[in-house]
Parts: structure tokens; C-alpha cells; sequence
């Protein structure tokens, strides 16, 4: 097929060199850009927690109705504002929510901000270890799979893959528990750390919250243990179901890479088979997985609020459902509205990476 | 030549596919020799199985296609030899160049690391020495600055810039055997004429024997010495390039070669220019711009054009990728707004129209687009794609109301009837751009937009194509505007040339002044990159083009 | 060669055809999904006649069936924590969990093939604004969307129905969105082809351009969304029941409900109630994305495995331009 394909018209040095200043410029406006869309994300997620949340009523008589006579009730809601019109609640709402502000809850009468910034490290901490399990799995059986495309082999690591994200993650949190706590009674059953561990790493000075480096600090490797004991099952639940997905992502981009023409022009030039996957097949392929990966980042923070109820890790996910279950909306309002927020820039981070490594960038 | 050790030596190669549509031989019965120092061009149209022939010569086949025969590159057999040492040949016996420098590049890595990649592969290089090596390399395929620019990624060069760099990385092993295939397909006339000085010069200063897979004759009788034409898996003819071209002796080669247009300057009845009717389409200081992406400047591809189409005229737009030719032609159709001065169609204003207000001057224009693959609708028959304008107008209700004057339309394009009942992608390239031209004049336009309608057809389905244009023309006698890259193609059809550079008009007028007595550099340039199919004609040319580069340089 | 003649009318329906096209592993793969579904299927059908009691039976002619009683004769897989036949509760979730299938993704389908075939057509600040939202709303946890919308809808738990649109709603709420950017790329894609240039050239309606020319041009990939959807559907469903906001025992079975109550089960080393209700959701999810998988496979060249040889040269040619070698009578 000879169909005529548009080139941009000849480059002189001049305009090469202009191009290439211009390629340097844009990814600090391909940033900028990307910094700017944050706004209108964080702005329609909280947005609609807030419609879907109002639609039911108001907080206080969903948590306490019932409990509470119909004067007292009343008087409640006119203390916290919700006989207001709501159009004036939502403006009210988002901007606090602009400040920082996300409500205090209504059972126990804490800033969800302070919620946040004690259970959040647990949660980051577990979405750390999923992470890395995510990666030593999926990256590498991925590559292989791609290796041998179409044989045994491969059909067996896709039905894994495919069974990593069929299970959902507390059935195989449940699993995992019945068969290495309770039947070979390896590991321990739930929690982050055994009680004496946690207490002490509590009372540790300029304690993270992050109990690995916590125990790694302390200096007792019975804490350390301890620690990394607790962290197994709920990273490798987590971990796997992001792994099923790495895998065959890493898979068709590889396999789609392999038949470029530009890895038939390397083995024309002699390259070796193995250098052909490694060097040119696998990087051009890595490059939109790092783009995929931010999308997990949702993902996984769904994932972890199974994980952590199945294994009751004190985490965000915990709490909400905590909350959840006490009927305390203002609290699942500001847990999730915050969560949208760092979604949307841990997608910011990762785009900003993705576009670094790639040498094409431009937007 | 006999006494010589041929470089490549291919004896009864042939080469067997297992496709979903059963077994298929793309070579039946190959039999090729190039001598070192010697520029074979083996030539044919698509699926004639010259592609496959070249690729065996490094055993780039995938490995479950079926070689049989010998394939002597060095004194070794390559049909039979092992991986290992298959691919120590690649790269130091022969090397390749591909059709698409874009796409056999990898975006993520720099050329220098690539070229280097290729040069350590066969391990004779410290890092140090690659690197020098690779920039001597880019300098020697002419590219500047080379200390710099080794560091730069593909996509910072141009087309042209891609393929030298590609050409590099060919030559950077001193292989004696250089395979290009279609190595100037994916570019413009002026880069062609300079990428093709490059092969030749790696002939004549390195000795390299180049076997060059094309399918342009033009491209044959620059640079070829012998040339072998293939068709449906065979070699029907070999012979030096001046016999072949003086006295072909397959009935398949004179045919090839009977197709190929070339810029003859036969004096066409001129157009008689009837200033008293008004103009089909006028333009005065036509601009457009393509709106840019936050923040980014527009781009501007067409600026201050002037032009007009009277009717009944054909008027020819000539331009190189990116001269904004194909934007005119959509601005036209109003499939592009336009921005600035003013463009008159069918005694409408373009600049700002409501497509509510030019709805009803569509049924006096037709389209024809550049691919036929996707030129009509997969999923309807071609006789309800051809019925399409008929039916919107409201000249018939339905398909089947329609059909007669669907059956004539396809009559007039030399179709048969019940091709209308076929899908598209039961027909070929040809016939659906023959059903195209049908349903572009369904409803007896008075202009005809042709957007490149040949460029993607073999050459001798395009000749059949454009002598239908040509006959349609006179029967019909609409207006034209006909654009392509290819100036043999406007000389066969146009009364008029409009030449494009850049988004400007740099030289208009009677097709036989402009191509015959070009006045503008630009002009004379492009015509003088046209390789011409005569080897000898094209000789002189080349001096002339060499001339012409010195005086503009 | 012979040309492609038209194949018959059954040989191209979506799943018949790939299921002919389809080679070695990769039939395997497609044939074990496709058995694996038809199973599901034919248990939500007949789930009346195969299971032994009633999802929300406690008690028979002779008497409770008892709480967390290990599988026996009367009951094969055992008992609950809340004194429910396992067995018969993992036969009649397949019920709800079709219906929910059935209801998000048709839901979801419609809303989002609409949406996105206008916002890719019409482009402009309309097309900008739905993909900011599209955007945002997927990159947002499916599951917290869920929980927010099944808590306004149902106030958090319910009646069979009530659970069922709950579940449906709150995952066409994160559907849409899919649905939306899929159909919209295509819309785009399909949009720049000259077919549809073609069509406004002659002067077509966009109405008329969308439906008869870019619509069905664009919902090659909806087979394959589809299964992924409905598995996700299933696992949505079920994390919700995990949660606490599915459906009341008393409604439906549902298995996600089940596997909370089996959460303090396990801890005692009670097996049965959770790894019943769990393979039942892992083999429905399993068979739909193996589906999806084959389907996904053959309908891109580059993955679709062939009988002998990898892409090669002569099927890009075979691939990009079938007809053309007839023309010349020639071969490849």
C-alpha cells in the first residue's frame, strides 16, 4: 500500500534547534495545564458526593434520628446550619473544602481532617506494600507471558491474571486468612501489629504512623517482625489484584511493541533476540503502563477499604466503614471528598511522570 | 559480470504463507544476482511478492514461513543457516532500509544509541569508539551538526533527516549489500531526489551492491543498473535498465511500463477562460488556520491564496506534504472553516457559512476522497452508498427507488450493475474508487473536489482510473479541482496548475506553461526532482537538478 | 483465491464468529469462558428447580436447620452463621446477581453509547465539559461512588428490588463514564473517516450522520466492554453486600452478604461459609472475563494468535487490503 503519508515539511537546522526549545517548553506547560485540570476534578467529585449525599436528608437526622425527640432533633439541625437553603450549605461547603476544611464528624465530633492524618499513613502503608507486590508480580510475569505468547505458558499466567481480579479481594483476604492463620497458623489473624508492639512504637518520639519505619527505628527486631508478619496477607490480598492487571497490561503492550517495525529494523541490524525484548520491546511498552498505574491509584483505594475491614487495618478504609455503619454522613462526605482529592493529584504526579520518561512529550 | 562473485545470488527461492484464507506462495520462482557495486531494483506492484523476496536476503521472514530454494549472500546459504550465525551476518554482510523512517526508529531512544546498539551488537566497539563512529556515520549520510544532534530522538528529526539516519545505521557496518525497501515511498519529490543522490554515492564510493524494491519507475531509471520485475510471485524479466526501458520483452513489463504517467506536455484543448459566467469557485486572499491547543499559537496552512475555477474547468493543485493543498480542497467541500479573505463556492461565501445555508449547494459538489479503504461505509451495500446523496436530496426515497439511477451511474464508471449489491470491502482499490467517483457525480455536479483519488492505487489501476476521470469530464463537463503530489498525474488530467508551497501560491497557470516553462524556483525544482521513467532523459535531469541546487543553495 | 464471500447470517453473530475465527489456546480460553457462563446462566434459570430450600428458609419439617452446621447430607454445603442452607443461597445469588448484571449494564449502556456518541460528534465546550466529568468520575474509586449512591438510594439496605436497583444504579453511575470514553474515542475515530466526510459532503443531516453512518460504526468494542462490565457489576454487588449495603437476607440471597457474616466464621476455622459464596463469584467473574479476553484478543490483529505465524508482512497486506490482490487476479 502506497498511501502517501503527511510528514512535516522539511526541517532546517534553525527550526530544529527552535523545536527542540520548544519541546522543552511545552512540558512546563504540558504541567501547568495538567496542574490547572486538578481544580476542575477535586471541584466535580465533591460536588456530586455532596448532591448524591443531601439527596437523602440531612446528616443529623440520618445518624440520629430516632434516637433523638423531634424538638431536639430540630434544634440540631438549626445549630449545624441544615435548615439553611442548600444552594447556601453547598457554597458554604466547597469553600471550606477549598480551605482545607472538611467537616467534623458527628459521632464522635472530630475533624475528619484529623481522622485523615491519623488513619491515612496505615492506609498509605498498606497501599505501599500492594504496590511493590504488584510490581514484583505483575512487571515480570507480564514480560514473560509476552515472551512466550500463545503457548502454555502463557494461557496459564493469563488465567492467573484473570483469577487475581476475579477474586475479589476480601474473599481472598478470607481465604488467605483461613488457610496460613487459622489452619497453618503462620501468620497472624488482623490488626497491624501485635498489641505490645503497637503501644510501644506509639509512645516512640516523632512516631510516622508508618509502623515499618517506626519498627526499623526502635531497633528491635522483634517489632520488626512483628510488624512485617502483620503486613503480609493484607499486602498480598491488595497487591495481587493490582498484580492481575499489571500483568496483562505489561502483556499486550509488550506483544504490541514486539511487532514494530522498529524491532525488526534493530534485528535487521544484527541486535540479539534478547536484547530486541528487553531493550526495545519492553520500555517503549513501560511508558503508558506508568499512565495505567495512576488510574489503579482509585483502585487500589477502593481495594483497600475491603482489605482493611477484612483484616481490620486500622486504616482510612476502616473508618469509613465505621462510619458507615454508625450512619455518620458528614463523616463519609469529608473521608471521601478527601480521598477524591488525592486521587486526583497522586493522577497529577503520575501523568507528570509518564510525560518525563517519554521523550515525545508534547500535549 | 560472470567473472565476479555476485554479491547476492537468489536461485529458485520460494516462500510459502499460511493465511487465515489458506496457503499462499508470495514467491513461486525467484532468481536473482546482484554484483557488487551494482544497483538491482526489483520492481512490481503490490503483491507481486518483491517485499518478501528482499527480506529473505536477511532471513527477516517470520520463522514459520516456508522458504525453499537457495539464498547465497557471501558465499553462505542464508536459507540454511542457524540463528547465531544468521545474525552476525545481518547488519556486516547486508543491512536494510525501510519504508517508513518514522516507524523503524524507536521513539525512545536516541539515533546515537541506536546506531551504536547496531555497531556493538557485533562486538568489535568500546562505548567510546561507538559513539565516534555513529557521529561519523551521521556526518558521511549528511547530516548537520552531527556531534549534537547524535543525541537527539527521532522525532526531532524531519522525514528526510529519519531516513538518513536509517541509511546510517545501514552503512554504519561497511555491509556489501544495502536491501531498501521502497526506501523513498513515505516522501516528498524533493527529499526523494536527495535521498536517492545518497544511495548512489554509497555505489559509487563504497561499492555497495543495493537491491532497491520499488514500485516507481521513475525511482528505477534514477538509480537503478539492472532491474527484475516481478509479478504475482515470479521474475518475468530482468534485464539492464536502458533495455528494459528501450524494449521491454514481458507483456506484463510493457504494460507496467505503458501506465506509467509521465509529464508528456500533450497540448490539451485550453479551457476557453468565459470571464462573462461567473467562477465555480473564486478565492481572494484565502486563509486558514488551525486553531491552536491551549495557549499554543495557530497554525496557519493556507495563506493569501488566490484562485478560481471557472466552469468546466479542471484546475490542478500541486503540492508537496504539508503545502496545505488537501486543507484548500476541504475548506472548499466546507469541511474546514475558513478564517480569513474570502472563498466563494457555488456563489456561496464560505468565510463564517452556516452549514444551514450551504446544505442546499451540496447537491452541486462532489468529493472524491484519497482512500478507498475507508471511503465507504463498511457496513452498507455499495449501492446504498451510492444512493446516499440521491435519497438526502430528496431525488428518491429510498434505495430501492434509486436503483435504476444507481445502475447507470455505476454503468458510467464502467462498474457492473451487481457490483452494487457487493460490500465495499468486497471490491479493490480500484473499483471503490471508480464506485466513489459514481457516487460523487449522482447528482450531476458542477464542481468535482478530488482529493489524491490515484495516489493510493498501483500504477496501472491508477492509469485506468484517470483515463475514466478523463472521459467522465468531457461527457459530464463539470468543473475540477484535482489535487495530488505527483505533477505526471496533473499534466494527464488538469487545464490548469496551481503550484503550492507552504500555504502559498508560488506559480499558476496553463498546465503546459507552468510544467513546461516553469518560472518559479520552487517550480522548477520540484519538476526537476521528478525522476522520469528514461534512464537516459533522467541522466541529463539529474545534471540539471544538480545545477538548479547549486544556483538556490 | 476465492473472495470473502458474505458468510451466513449465523456465522456472523458476535460470539459464532469469533468463536470460528478463533484458534488453539485461544478457543480454549474462549470455549471454558463461554461454558463457564452458560452454567451461570442455566443456574440463575433454574435455580427453583435445583435448590434444595429457599434462600431465606431456616427451618424444614424437621425443625432449624441449625447455625454454622458443617456440610452433611441435608446439607451439602453446610449452614450459616444465620442458620441459612449454603447451597442454596450460593444457587439462588446467581439470580440477583443477573439481574443486577442485566439492569447496570443496560442502564449504563444506553445512557453512555447516547452520551458519548453526542459529545464526540458535536465536539465543542459540550464534549468538553461531559469528558472533564467523564474523567473525573473514573478516576474515582468505583466502590466509595457505590456506597455513596446506594446510601441515597436505599438508604443502605432494602428489599430485594430496592438492593438490586441500589446496586445497579450506584455501578451505572461508574459505568457511564466508560461507556461514555469508549464510544466517544470511536465516535472521533470513526468521525474523521472519510465515509462520514463523505456523508456531510453530500449534504447528509447530522442526525442521519450519526445513527446510519457513525453509531454502528463505532460499537465494535461493546462486546467486549460488556463482559468487563458485568463482571465488575458482580464484584461491585458484592463488595457492597460486604459492606453492609447490599441486600437483607430475607430479600435475596446475595454473596457478598454472606461472605460479611463469614468474616468472624473464618477466625474459628469455619470454611464452608465463605468459600462457597467466594467461588461462586470468582467462577461467574472468571467465565464473563475470559469472554471479554478472547474477544478482546481477536478483534485486535496484533493479539489475535494465528495458526501458524505471527503478523508477518503478508497479512498486513491481507489485513489492509483484501480486495486489491483480486484485482490484479493475483495471490497475496
Amino acid at each position: 500500500m502506497t498511501t502517501t503519508v503527511e510528514t512535516p515539511p522539511p526541517v532546517t537546522p534553525e527550526a530544529s534547534r527552535r523545536a527542540r526549545r520548544r519541546a522543552s517548553g511545552s512540558l512546563g506547560r504540558y504541567i501547568f495545564v495538567r496542574f490547572l485540570l486538578i481544580f476542575p476534578t477535586v471541584f466535580i467529585l465533591v460536588t456530586m458526593v455532596f448532591v448524591f449525599m443531601r439527596l437523602i436528608g440531612d446528616p443529623i437526622t440520618a445518624a440520629l434520628g430516632g434516637r433523638l425527640g423531634a424538638d431536639e432533633l430540630a434544634e440540631r439541625r438549626h445549630e449545624a446550619g441544615y435548615d439553611r437553603p442548600l444552594i447556601v450549605q453547598y457554597f458554604e461547603y466547597i469553600g471550606q473544602v477549598f480551605t482545607g476544611n472538611f467537616g467534623t464528624t458527628l459521632t464522635d465530633n472530630q475533624p475528619v481532617v484529623d481522622v485523615l492524618l491519623r488513619y491515612g499513613t496505615a492506609t498509605l502503608e498498606l497501599a505501599i506494600y500492594a504496590l511493590l507486590v504488584a510490581f514484583i508480580v505483575g512487571i515480570p510475569l507480564g514480560m514473560l507471558a509476552a515472551a512466550i505468547r500463545d503457548r502454555w505458558g502463557d494461557a496459564v499466567l493469563r488465567v492467573f491474571a484473570i483469577l487475581c481480579y476475579a477474586t475479589p479481594v476480601f474473599f481472598a483476604g478470607l481465604v488467605l486468612k483461613l488457610i496460613f492463620s487459622v489452619w497453618l497458623g503462620w501468620l497472624p489473624v488482623s490488626g497491624r501489629a501485635g498489641v505490645r508492639t503497637e503501644l510501644s512504637l506509639g509512645r516512640q518520639d516523632g512516631a510516622t504512623g508508618i509502623y515499618l519505619i517506626d519498627a526499623i527505628r526502635s531497633g528491635n527486631p522483634a517489632y520488626i517482625s512483628d510488624v512485617l508478619q502483620h503486613a503480609v496477607l493484607p499486602g498480598i490480598t491488595l497487591g495481587l489484584l493490582t498484580a492481575g492487571i499489571f500483568l496483562r497490561l505489561v502483556r499486550t503492550n509488550v506483544i504490541g511493541t514486539l511487532s514494530m517495525p522498529y524491532v525488526d529494523a534493530a534485528r535487521s541490524r544484527g541486535v540479539r533476540e534478547y536484547r530486541l525484548v528487553r531493550r526495545h520491546a519492553y520500555k517503549p511498552a513501560l511508558i503508558p503502563i506508568v499512565t495505567v498505574i495512576g488510574l489503579q491509584i482509585a483502585l487500589l483505594l477502593g481495594g483497600a477499604v475491603l482489605t482493611e475491614t477484612t483484616f481490620e487495618w486500622q486504616g482510612l478504609g476502616f473508618q469509613l466503614t465505621h462510619y458507615l455503619s454508625a450512619r455518620d454522613f458528614v463523616a463519609v462526605q469529608g473521608i471521601v471528598a478527601l480521598l477524591a482529592v488525592i486521587v486526583a493529584l497522586s493522577n497529577f504526579v503520575v501523568d507528570i511522570i509518564a510525560a518525563l520518561i517519554d521523550p515525545r512529550v508534547r500535549y | 559480470m560472470a567473472s565476479i562473485d555476485p554479491a547476492v545470488d537468489i536461485r529458485g527461492l520460494k516462500v510459502t504463507f499460511d493465511t487465515d484464507g489458506g496457503r499462499v506462495e508470495a514467491v513461486r520462482e525467484a532468481d536473482l544476482r546482484v554484483a557488487p557495486g551494482e544497483v538491482l531494483a526489483v520492481v512490481g506492484e503490490s503483491g507481486s511478492g518483491k517485499t518478501v523476496t528482499a527480506r529473505s536476503i536477511l532471513g527477516l521472514l517470520p520463522e514459520t514461513a516456508l522458504v525453499e530454494g537457495a539464498v547465497v549472500l557471501n558465499g553462505e546459504d542464508v536459507v540454511q543457516l542457524d540463528r547465531r550465525r544468521l545474525r552476525e551476518l545481518r547488519g556486516t554482510a547486508a543491512a536494510m532500509i525501510f519504508q517508513e523512517p518514522s516507524t523503524a526508529l524507536n521513539p525512545v531512544y536516541t539515533v546515537g544509541w541506536q546506531l551504536a546498539e547496531g555497531l556493538r551488537a557485533h562486538g568489535k566497539y568500546t562505548k567510546r569508539q561507538a559513539r565516534a563512529h555513529a557521529v561519523e556515520m551521521l556526518r558521511r549520510v549528511g547530516i548537520p551538526d552531527p556531534e549534537r544532534r547524535v543525541d537527539d530522538y527521532p522525532h526531532q528529526f524531519s522525514g528526510g533527516q529519519k531516513q538518513r539516519v536509517v541509511i546510517a545505521m545501514a552503512l554504519a557496518l561497511d555491509a556489501s549489500v544495502l536491501i531498501a525497501d521502497e526506501p523513498t515511498t513515505a516522501l516528498d519529490v524533493t527529499v526523494q531526489a536527495e535521498i536517492l543522490d545518497l544511495l548512489r554515492r554509497c555505489r559509487d564510493e563504497f561499492g555497495t551492491a543495493v537491491v532497491l524494491i520499488t514500485h516507481n519507475m521513475g525511482v528505477v531509471a534514477d538509480l537503478a543498473d539492472r532491474v527484475a520485475v516481478m509479478f504475482n510471485g515470479e521474475v518475468v524479466e530482468t534485464a539492464p535498465v536502458i533495455d528494459l526501458f528501450r524494449a521491454p520483452q514481458h507483456d506484463y513489463t510493457r504494460r507496467l511500463l505503458a501506465a506509467v504517467p509521465r509529464v508528456e506536455l500533450a497540448e490539451r484543448a485550453p479551457h476557453a477562460p468565459d470571464e462573462s459566467v461567473g467562477a465555480v469557485v473564486e478565492a481572494r486572499g484565502l486563509e486558514i488556520e488551525y486553531p491552536g491547543r491551549l495557549g499554543r499559537k495557530a497554525f496557519r496552512a493556507v495563506s493569501g491564496v488566490d484562485l478560481r475555477i471557472a466552469p468546466g474547468e479542471v484546475v490542478g493543485l500541486v503540492g508537496e506534504s504539508g503545502s496545505g493543498k488537501t486543507t484548500i480542497g476541504r475548506a472548499i467541500a466546507g469541511l474546514t472553516a475558513v478564517t480569513g479573505g474570502s472563498l466563494r463556492v457555488l456563489d456561496t461565501e464560505m468565510r463564517g457559512v452556516r452549514e444551514r445555508e450551504f446544505r442546499p449547494q451540496r447537491r452541486r459538489l462532489g468529493f472524491v476522497f484519497q482512500d478507498p479503504a475507508t471511503s465507504f461505509n463498511p457496513l452498507l451495500t455499495i449501492a446504498e452508498c451510492v444512493a446516499e446523496p440521491l435519497i438526502v436530496h430528496g431525488v428518491a426515497d429510498s434505495g430501492s427507488d434509486a436503483r435504476d439511477r444507481v445502475d447507470e451511474l455505476l454503468e458510467a464508471v464502467q462498474l457492473p450493475g451487481a457490483f452494487g449489491d457487493r460490500y465495499p470491502h468486497e471490491l479493490s482499490g480500484g473499483q471503490r474508487q471508480r464506485a466513489s467517483l459514481a457516487r460523487a457525480l449522482a447528482l450531476d455536479p458542477e464542481l468535482l473536489i478530488a482529493d489524491e483519488p490515484t495516489s493510493a492505487l498501483d500504477v496501472s489501476v491508477q492509469a485506468r482510473v484517470l483515463d475514466l476521470f478523463d472521459e467522465l469530464q468531457e461527457r459530464f463537463g463539470f468543473a475540477s479541482l484535482f489535487i495530488t503530489h505527483d505533477l505526471a498525474v496533473v499534466d494527464r488530467v488538469a487545464h490548469r496548475v496551481v503550484v503550492l508551497h507552504h500555504g502559498e501560491v508560488v506559480e499558476s497557470g496553463p498546465t503546459h506553461q507552468v510544467l513546461g516553462a516553469p518560472s518559479d524556483p520552487y517550480t522548477q525544482r520540484l519538476l526537476a526532482s521528478l525522476p522520469v521513467p528514461d534512464p537516459v532523459e533522467q541522466a541529463s535531469r539529474r545534471a540539471e537538478l544538480a545545477a538548479l541546487r547549486e544556483s538556490t543553495a | 483465491m476465492a473472495r470473502p464471500r458474505r458468510a451466513s447470517l449465523l456465522a456472523r453473530l458476535p460470539i459464532v464468529h469469533q468463536l470460528r475465527q478463533s484458534v488453539g489456546l485461544q478457543r480454549g480460553m474462549l470455549v471454558a469462558g463461554l461454558v463457564i457462563t452458560g452454567v451461570f446462566l442455566l443456574t440463575a434459570a433454574l435455580a427453583p428447580l435445583i435448590a434444595p430450600y429457599g434462600f431465606a428458609q431456616l427451618r424444614d419439617e424437621n425443625g432449624l436447620f441449625g447455625a454454622q452446621q458443617p456440610p452433611s447430607a441435608g446439607h451439602l454445603l453446610g449452614t450459616t452463621v444465620g442458620g441459612y442452607d449454603v447451597l442454596s443461597r450460593v444457587i439462588w445469588g446467581t439470580q440477583t446477581a443477573f439481574l443486577v448484571i442485566v439492569v447496570a449494564v443496560i442502564l449504563s449502556i444506553f445512557i453512555g453509547v447516547f452520551l458519548g456518541l453526542i459529545s464526540g460528534y458535536i465536539g465543542g465546550w459540550i464534549d468538553r465539559v461531559l469528558v472533564v466529568v467523564a474523567d473525573a468520575v473514573f478516576a474515582f474509586p468505583t466502590l466509595l461512588l457505590a456506597i455513596v449512591a446506594a446510601i441515597v438510594i436505599s438508604g443502605g439496605q432494602s428489599s430485594l428490588w430496592g438492593g438490586v436497583a441500589a446496586a445497579a444504579v450506584s455501578i451505572t453511575v461508574v459505568f457511564i463514564p466508560q461507556y461514555f470514553r469508549v464510544i466517544r474515542a470511536e465516535t472521533v475515530r470513526v468521525k474523521s473517516e472519510a465515509f462520514v466526510e463523505s456523508a456531510r459532503v453530500i449534504g447528509a443531516r447530522a442526525p442521519r450522520i450519526m445513527f446510519r453512518h457513525v453509531l454502528r460504526n463505532s460499537t465494535r468494542t461493546l462486546p467486549l466492554i460488556f463482559t468487563l462490565n458485568a463482571s465488575e457489576a458482580i464484584l461491585t454487588l458484592a463488595a457492597l453486600g460486604f459492606l453492609g449495603f447490599g441486600i437483607q437476607p430475607t430479600s435475596a440471597a446475595e454473596w457478598g452478604y454472606d461472605l460479611n457474616k463469614a468474616i468472624a466464621d473464618v477466625t474459628s476455622g469455619i470454611w464452608w461459609t465463605p468459600v462457597f459464596p467466594g467461588l461462586a463469584i470468582v467462577l461467574v467473574v472468571l467465565g464473563i472475563t475470559l469472554i471479554g479476553e478472547s474477544l478482546n484478543d481477536l478483534a485486535d490483529p496484533r493479539l489475535r494468535a494465528r495458526r501458524r505465524l505471527a503478523a508477518t508482512p503478508a497479512d498486513a497486506v491481507a489485513e489492509s487490503a483484501p480486495a486489491s490482490r483480486d484485482a490484479m487476479g493475483e495471490v497475496l
